[in-house]
């Protein structure tokens, strides 16, 4: 945790230009997610592929709430997050009580659904074009510019990584990780599976709509490409790649397969391709991801 | 008056009837064993009492309570702990926190107390930690404390899982073969440890082959056979039940000489 927080400290002398900070902000956002995730598919054993589902539901939730409705930012945000949260309880209630994928197929549908209804939706959401999104204002005073964003952005982060942290060592991620470990051991120790994996989704679905909220503000912008099931599955694999069942894998998965792409923009047509290959790659040199693996070698070392 | 009351149980996989139309009467206080050939239905009844089968028809009725059809959580809830024949020791974590997991009953807490650490959560997980380094001594297991528990040996594990099922401070505990895969030493250490949790009032439901153990340590012993109850009494009455000594060895024409099975 404090090296984390140092490396936001000290980034910001590395970041020489606007560009740089961009890409940071990226990496926050798509880390702040990837925790999330990261405790749904390493800790409660479930995927979701419609994360950039609620993502964008958070993005275009605190848009819409705030330029058609005029609540103030601040407030539309929080409420977006809300609102989120409730839609994975309405999903993962009935699907996550069923043993197997069942919560895979439901997220997969539900982000298709998301996608195709922010695209035909147009008078609420401006459809394929995309909706201006209006700014963060705090305190009368309107928040612009990257290095504020950088701030702001890696402070969520920050706080999103303290709370998974606490999470993983109390009694309820003892609960999860029972479940990892033997269900069966789990629930005759009189722990509720289907409560702890619904708990667990509804926190994955509000960190992801979060980012998206903060996407949306920082850019003034967004399209429905936000919610497409390409992004449910690069977040997907930012958390596999990173490390399953560990809070700063997720982080440094996001971070190397956010920067990844924009090193390769000559690949660009072939990122999706360079994805799979990382994944296939993954699976096969280290299955823990690389966070346990590197983890593992330096223990190794040391003896 | 009986703990555990099962009437009519009934249970089939295919056309394998496991158990059929069982009645046991389950005392408060006291060790039962549950005897009878492989395939007797055994473990499939400890599964049931335990809520991880769902039984086909009849009731299960703990503490005034009908527990048959509930959810497997429901069952720990009511006070119902277990352990396993073959081991669901959570081999990620390490032997405290297997046991700690085992206290998850006894230390309730909302996600938002988990997500930010709060002050009264910190006081009862250290509460948690200390009952569960207390249940790892009764166990004999101090020094596995922090070791991760697929670094245990098997004879520890066998212990571990029981001083998880006592995490939860149940009234029942179920052991399935507690005593199998382990030498005469170790064996006699679960024995003691039996009659320790005995003497602390805790009933005891055990499924076990070692005979030994089963005749020093029951009050009751019930006898499986073909998923019916063939006979039940004290030890030594069961001991000397012809149908059991033929389930066991095969009717005296048929298999052992008759000097042999009465001596």
């Amino acid at each position: 945790m404090l090296v984390l927080a140092t490396v936001v400290a000290l980034l910001p002398l590395v970041l020489t230009n606007n560009y740089f900070y961009e890409v940071a902000i990226l990496v926050a956002l798509n880390a702040t997610v990837c925790v999330g995730l990261n405790l749904l598919i390493g800790y409660a054993g479930q995927i979701s592929l419609g994360h950039a589902g609620f993502f964008a539901l958070g993005g275009y939730g605190s848009a819409i709430l705030a330029a058609r409705y005029g609540v103030p930012v601040w407030l539309a945000m929080p409420l977006a997050c809300v609102v989120v949260a409730l839609i994975a309880f309405v999903i993962g209630r009935p699907t996550l009580r069923l043993k197997g994928h069942t919560l895979a197929m439901a997220t997969l549908g539900l982000g298709i659904i998301v996608a195709i209804v922010i695209t035909t939706e147009d008078r609420i959401t401006g459809g394929p074009d995309g909706m201006a999104v209006p700014p963060l204002v705090l305190f009368g005073w309107t928040v612009m510019g990257e290095r504020i964003w950088y701030w702001i952005v890696t402070g969520h982060l920050l706080v999103a990584v303290w709370l998974a942290l606490n999470l993983i060592e109390s009694p309820t991620g003892r609960a999860l990780r029972a479940l990892h470990g033997s269900e069966v051991a789990a629930e005759t120790s009189g722990i509720d599976s289907a409560r702890y994996k619904l708990q667990v989704f509804m926190l994955s679905a509000f960190f992801a709509a979060l980012a998206g909220a903060l996407t949306a503000h920082y850019a003034g912008f967004i399209t429905p490409a936000k919610a497409s099931f390409m992004h449910s599955v690069e977040l997907v694999i930012m958390v596999v790649f990173g490390g399953m069942a560990s809070t700063f894998g997720a982080v440094v998965g996001a971070a190397l397969l956010t920067t990844l792409p924009q090193l390769l923009t000559v690949l660009k047509d072939y990122e999706m391709m360079v994805f799979g290959a990382v994944l296939i790659a993954t699976m096969v040199f280290f299955p823990q991801g690389i966070v346990p693996a590197l983890g593992r070698w330096w223990a190794r070392r040391r003896q | 008056m009986s703990l555990l009351a099962v009437s009519d149980l009934s249970k089939a996989f295919g056309g394998v009837r496991a158990i059929a139309e069982l009645n046991l009467q389950v005392r408060r206080g006291a060790v039962h064993s549950i005897i009878g050939p492989n395939g007797a239905g055994k473990t499939s009844l400890l599964n049931m009492l335990s809520g991880v089968y769902r039984p086909d028809a009849g009731s299960i009725r703990f503490d005034g309570h009908e527990l048959a059809g509930q959810p497997t959580h429901r069952f720990a809830a009511a006070g119902i702990g277990r352990t396993f024949q073959n081991l669901q020791v959570f081999f990620n974590m390490t032997a405290l926190e297997n046991v700690m997991t085992g206290r998850h009953l006894r230390e309730r807490c909302s996600l938002p107390a988990a997500l930010l650490r709060t002050p009264k959560l910190v006081r009862a997980e250290a509460e948690c930690r200390e009952a569960a380094r207390r249940l790892l001594h009764l166990v004999g297991l101090s020094a596995y404390e922090d070791t991760a528990a697929d670094a245990m040996p098997y004879g520890a594990l066998k212990r571990l899982e029981i001083a998880r099922a006592l995490g939860a401070e149940p009234q029942l505990l179920l052991l399935d073969e507690p005593a199998a895969g382990l030498n005469a030493t170790e064996a006699r250490e679960i024995d003691a440890l039996i009659k320790r949790l005995a003497a602390q009032g805790v009933t005891v439901i055990l499924v076990e082959h070692n005979m030994r153990l089963v005749m020093e340590v029951s009050d009751h012993v019930f006898v499986l056979d073909h998923g019916r109850k063939l006979a039940e009494g004290t030890p030594d009455e069961v001991g000397r039940d012809p149908r059991v000594i033929e389930a066991y060895l095969g009717a005296p024409d048929t298999a052992a000489p008759s000097g042999a099975v009465h001596a």
